[in-house]
């Protein structure tokens, strides 16, 4: 029985998810559950080397191999010219390696089979020679001139792949100069992985007889997937039916299009038969789509009360073999420039260098908004060394540099115009969860027993909602998104939406929004979303953009609808339009309170009893290009107990106060928070994706990449703010991100503030004990 | 993700396994709780071309007990000994150890002998049997043999059983005085292999002086390794914070740890000495307390 959902008024209320009951049941949809009839596999070989040259491809035994249907090599993709594919980044990528390969586990060539075991067996049968290179691993060495040039398909000969920068140079520079303390910190942020549930993988299913594809994907953006496909593979856009099922978490890792998938798609062509692939986890975690990979470099000045005067900021950052990022096109290093985040800096500039590398390609938005979260991590770990260096407690410092609630709409140095935001009241309620004084005075007591016993705070701003037209664009494609509503004779409701949700509960939110906007319940409204045949077009779910676009369509769709049914309501209750109130679920006449129409009754007369000369139905489309931006914030604090013993840390306690604007329903809201955490606790203290010198991927598997569970989780405490979006439509910023965004630097700074009594400003994340086990004998501090 | 092909035999007798084991010899392998093999071959590490499965060898099953020791068949599974608080009368490590190993799902399926049999030095069983002075039958065509679990563990992933030769049970000898054991583990996470492990069980005479010690390490070796001189220096001595001390150095001295993502062998040896110390103050009170049975 499915679960009844009957509260009028549903918005900013703890609904429970209308998608879980398939979910725990084990009745969702996910890519790998489809199975069509006369379905082939297809299985990968890949690189062992992280750079060498291929010598020779013999699939001969493979081919061989009964069972299997066909095996494709870059060769073979070269005669259809689709031995190379575009990135989202404006960059090209190989499909299937020709001539060399410039990462571990890189596509070298496909195998078609019966069974998934059998395309297996087969890849292993594909013999391929190598002729060993030099890896390049570290990007700074990338940059030199001695280095070898990785990529020759390019006319640059250098392994630079973009600089970019921002700000006023010169004028940080003179307030550096003239600032009363400078604090300079290398900051890293390694690579990780978002390591979703569920890999990536399609089916590809072509009908030679219709010219017509179906394409099953596990696709954040099947609408973008579609259009890319488009122009890439040569298909008729309207012959390419793009079908995103339920999916097993996104996180970023599904926004590009991968190898895999083109080789699929053209083994279907070839074979006429459905292929699927699907990865396995090591695929998933060594070639498709880090995260993250910043070098940072930070100088932060001070005038002599602690405020701050200016910011530098410079960067490498490693993108791999091939710059896979998905950031909006005239953006190559995201929106990194939220570097100021929540403080009121005069002046600042920010420079970034993309580098290649013999290493995996990338680097994707892992649930942020396109570089934010280093964004983040590096001001809220400077502000930390500028607490330290003044020897300022660090929630005076931020509390004395906040950007002030007057100032907004805010003007940032680096361009941004932020929207609203209480940054003093969203800490100050955070340190009384958390009761911070007593929390500092248990902490000296610690200190005086020789415990180790650390606090930290990050107070971020983010900036998601990409974006308005103006900016925006992927490929060309502006940023906006869209829903779609149709109000049937009954009252009931179908909204479609560009969007596709990977677990964010699209299915319950929207269908708050438009319910509360049309008088309905959440059980009235089903929201469909992923299918290109039937949604309106959209960008899709990454970057906290749902909420603040598609959310934003769906407010102005349902006004739209209910703008038509005024027209209808006056019709019935027989007075002029502007005679007809909405009282949040009822059209009543005005004066006459006692006479009122539902809008169930609208719609039945939508279709049954028109005022004369009336187009028939219920239904509209809104396609929402936001004036700006959102900026969720929020204020976290966490609490650490360090092992002298062993050096591992203990997380006591986490408050994470948000303000997202507007609260569409607050257990998703909670949810939401709980599992960005949950990433930021793992990404702080275990995950990293290191390679050897030779190249070799380190983390290939669950064995070495660690992805915490419900043990060593720890307790989170959730709290809010609300300052409304003054653009959006609901007020809603989006929030799918920020604890993801903001975690990471509070529990490297309650570790740092731990060990400061000993002079530590910094150690590079993830917190492993053995590296606080370090620290503390370098400081000769022993159990 | 998919093994290679393989053959599979379940036999239900055990001289139908041992028959299996010596027509196949070094093309088999064979399956009981799955847990290490099973993902060695799907990552294709691991493409034995028989998987004799003896699950249904009845004679493997279940365990007994004798005057001086307990006996586990080969296919007790982590969990049977996790929950079963009886133990804790006479064999107070087994339980101690079986609550740290992986997670619930492992515990499940995993059993005692197949942990042994894998010899990852890893593990946590081995250190723990090592320190209750345990020993595994084998039986091949030839009849059982008894052998010490530290002769049984040759190398990483490698012992001294013979191609046709399968673990039947595991002995774990009886406490002859009061005894009260500990175990330790540092993990990254939840089902990750130990970084150091260290099992150790004390048993004190009337005195309190220490008559028999055992002291197991996991994961700081080629195999799980005993600390012999720190068991020696505890012996006929109380427990004491300077000979504790004493004892947890001579543990560290005795590990022979590798550099590597867990951390580096100067780390490792010296989180040895902190467990060590940590774990025998633990049994130090429970032996005070009155907790240890025996008393």
């Amino acid at each position: 029985m499915a679960l009844e959902i009957t509260e009028s008024r549903p918005l900013g209320k703890p609904i429970k998810r209308k998608e879980d009951a398939r979910f725990v049941r084990g009745q969702g949809r996910y890519l790998d559950d489809i199975k069509l009839p006369d379905m082939l596999y297809l299985a990968l070989v890949r690189s062992p080397y992280a750079h060498a040259r291929i010598t020779r491809i013999d699939t001969s035994r493979a081919q061989a191999l009964p069972g299997v249907r066909l095996v494709l090599t870059g060769e073979d993709l070269a005669k259809m010219n689709l031995a190379w594919m575009p990135t989202l980044a404006g960059d090209q990528q190989m499909v299937l390696a020709t001539g060399k390969v410039l990462f571990q586990y890189q596509e070298v060539a496909a195998v078609v089979a019966d069974s998934r075991a059998l395309a297996e067996d087969g890849a292993q049968l594909v013999e391929v020679e190598y002729d060993p290179l030099p890896a390049v691993v570290d990007p700074f060495w990338a940059l030199s001139p001695q280095a070898p040039v990785l990529r020759e398909d390019r006319e640059e000969a250098s392994n630079r792949i973009f600089h970019w920068e921002v700000g006023d140079l010169d004028g940080t520079e003179r307030a550096l100069r003239d600032a009363a303390t400078v604090v300079t910190e290398r900051i890293r942020m390694p690579r990780v992985h978002p390591a979703p549930l569920e890999p990536c993988g399609c089916i590809a299913d072509y009908n030679a007889a219709r010219g017509h594809l179906t394409w099953y994907v596990t696709s954040q953006a099947p609408h973008a997937h579609r259009t890319v496909l488009a122009m890439v593979a040569g298909l008729p856009e309207h012959k390419i039916h793009v079908i995103s099922p339920d999916i097993g978490g996104g996180f970023g890792n599904k926004v590009p299009v991968f190898p895999g998938y083109v080789a699929a798609i053209v083994a279907s062509i070839s074979l006429n038969r459905p292929v699927k692939w699907i990865e396995a986890r090591t695929e998933n975690l060594t070639s498709t789509n880090f995260a993250r990979d910043y070098h940072m470099e930070v100088a932060l000045g001070a005038d002599r009360d602690g405020r701050v005067t200016a910011l530098r900021v410079s960067t490498v950052a490693d993108h791999g073999a091939f710059d896979a990022a998905a950031d909006p096109t005239k953006f190559p290093a995201g929106l990194f420039s939220i570097v100021t985040g929540s403080y009121d800096f005069p002046v600042a500039y920010a420079a970034v260098d993309g580098v290649y590398t013999n290493k995996a390609p990338g680097g994707v938005a892992y649930r942020c908004s396109f570089r934010v979260t280093e964004a983040s991590f590096l001001i809220e770990r400077a502000m930390n060394t500028l607490a330290l260096r003044l020897n300022m407690d660090p929630a005076e410092l931020r509390q004395r540099n906040f950007i002030a609630p007057e100032r907004f709409p805010y003007q940032s140095p680096l361009g941004w115009t932020y929207d609203s935001g209480h940054y003093a009241a969203t800490l100050q309620k955070a340190l009384d969860i958390v009761d911070y004084p007593a929390l500092r005075r248990e902490q000296a007591e610690r200190r005086a027993r020789g415990e180790l016993m650390g606090i930290g705070l990050s107070t971020f701003t983010e900036i998601v909602g990409a974006g308005p037209s103006s900016t925006f664009d992927i490929l060309g494609i502006k940023m906006f998104d869209s829903c779609e509503i149709r109000v049937h004779p009954t009252g009931k409701v179908i909204a479609r939406l560009g969007t596709r949700h990977q677990g964010q509960g699209h299915e319950t939110t929207f269908a708050q929004v438009i319910a509360e906007e049309l008088g309905l319940t959440t059980d009235d409204v089903l929201i469909e979303e992923g299918d290109t045949d039937t949604a309106p077009y959209g960008l899709g779910t990454y970057a906290s953009r749902s909420t603040p676009l598609a959310g934003g369509a769906a407010a102005l769709a349902a006004r739209r609808v209910r703008d038509k049914a005024k027209k209808i309501a006056a019709h019935l209750l027989e007075v002029d339009e502007a005679e007809v109130e909405w009282d949040g679920q009822n059209f009543v006449a005005m004066g006459a309170p006692d006479r009122s129409v539902t809008m169930p009754a609208v719609a039945l007369a939508a279709y049954t009893n028109l005022p004369h000369g009336m187009e028939p139905g219920l239904e509209a489309t809104y396609y929402y290009d936001p004036p700006n931006l959102t900026f969720p914030n929020g204020a976290y604090v966490a609490v650490v107990d360090i092992d002298k013993g062993t050096g591992a840390v203990t997380v006591r306690r986490f408050v994470a106060v948000d303000d997202c604007g507007t609260v569409i329903n607050p257990m998703v809201v909670d949810g939401q928070i709980h599992g960005g955490l949950t990433e930021g606790f793992a990404i702080a203290f275990m995950q990293e994706i290191p390679f050897d010198e030779d190249g070799n991927c380190l983390a290939p598997n669950f064995m070495d990449y660690l992805v915490p569970t419900a043990v060593e989780t720890p307790h989170w405490e959730t709290g809010r703010t609300v300052t409304p979006s003054p653009h959006h439509p609901i007020g809603a910023k989006g929030v799918g991100e920020s604890p993801n965004v903001g975690s990471p630097a509070a529990f490297a700074n309650a570790v740092i503030d731990a060990l400061s009594p000993l002079g530590v400003t910094n150690i590079d994340i993830p917190l492993f004990p053995w590296k606080v086990w370090e620290v503390l004998r370098e400081h000769g501090v022993a159990e | 993700m998919f093994p290679n092909a393989f053959d599979y035999a379940a036999p239900t007798s055990l001289d139908e396994a041992v028959d299996l084991l010596s027509r196949y010899g070094d093309d088999a392998k064979v399956l009981a709780g799955g847990q290490s093999l099973l993902p060695m071959m799907k990552l294709r590490l691991a493409a034995p071309a028989w998987v004799i499965d003896i699950n249904r060898v009845p004679e493997l099953d279940g365990r007994r007990e004798s005057d001086d020791a307990l006996i586990l068949g080969a296919l007790t599974r982590h969990s049977a000994i996790e929950w079963d608080r009886d133990l804790d009368a006479d064999y107070p490590l087994l339980r101690e150890t079986a609550a740290l190993i992986a997670d619930p799902l492992v515990r499940n399926r995993g059993t005692v002998a197949g942990s042994l049999a894998h010899a990852d030095p890893a593990a946590d069983w081995a250190a723990c049997l090592m320190a209750l002075g345990a020993s595994v039958t084998a039986r091949g065509p030839q009849g059982d043999r008894l052998i010490p679990v530290e002769d049984l563990l040759v190398d990483t992933l490698t012992t001294s059983l013979e191609l046709d030769e399968i673990i039947t049970g595991v002995t774990v000898p009886r406490p002859a005085g009061r005894a009260a054991a500990k175990s330790l583990k540092l993990e990254r996470k939840v089902g990750d292999f130990a970084v150091v492990g260290v099992s150790l069980q004390v048993e004190v005479g009337s005195g309190g002086a220490v008559s028999r010690v055992g002291i197991g390490l996991a994961a700081v070796g080629p195999t799980a390794l005993r600390a012999r001189e720190a068991e020696a220096v505890l012996m006929g001595r109380p427990l004491g914070p300077e000979v504790i001390r004493e004892a947890a150095a001579l543990a560290a001295a005795a590990a022979d740890p590798a550099s590597d993502r867990r951390g580096s062998a100067a780390y490792k040896r010296d989180v040895v000495r902190v467990f060590v110390e940590r774990g025998l103050t633990a049994v130090q009170h429970r032996l005070a307390d009155g907790q240890a049975l025996g008393a």
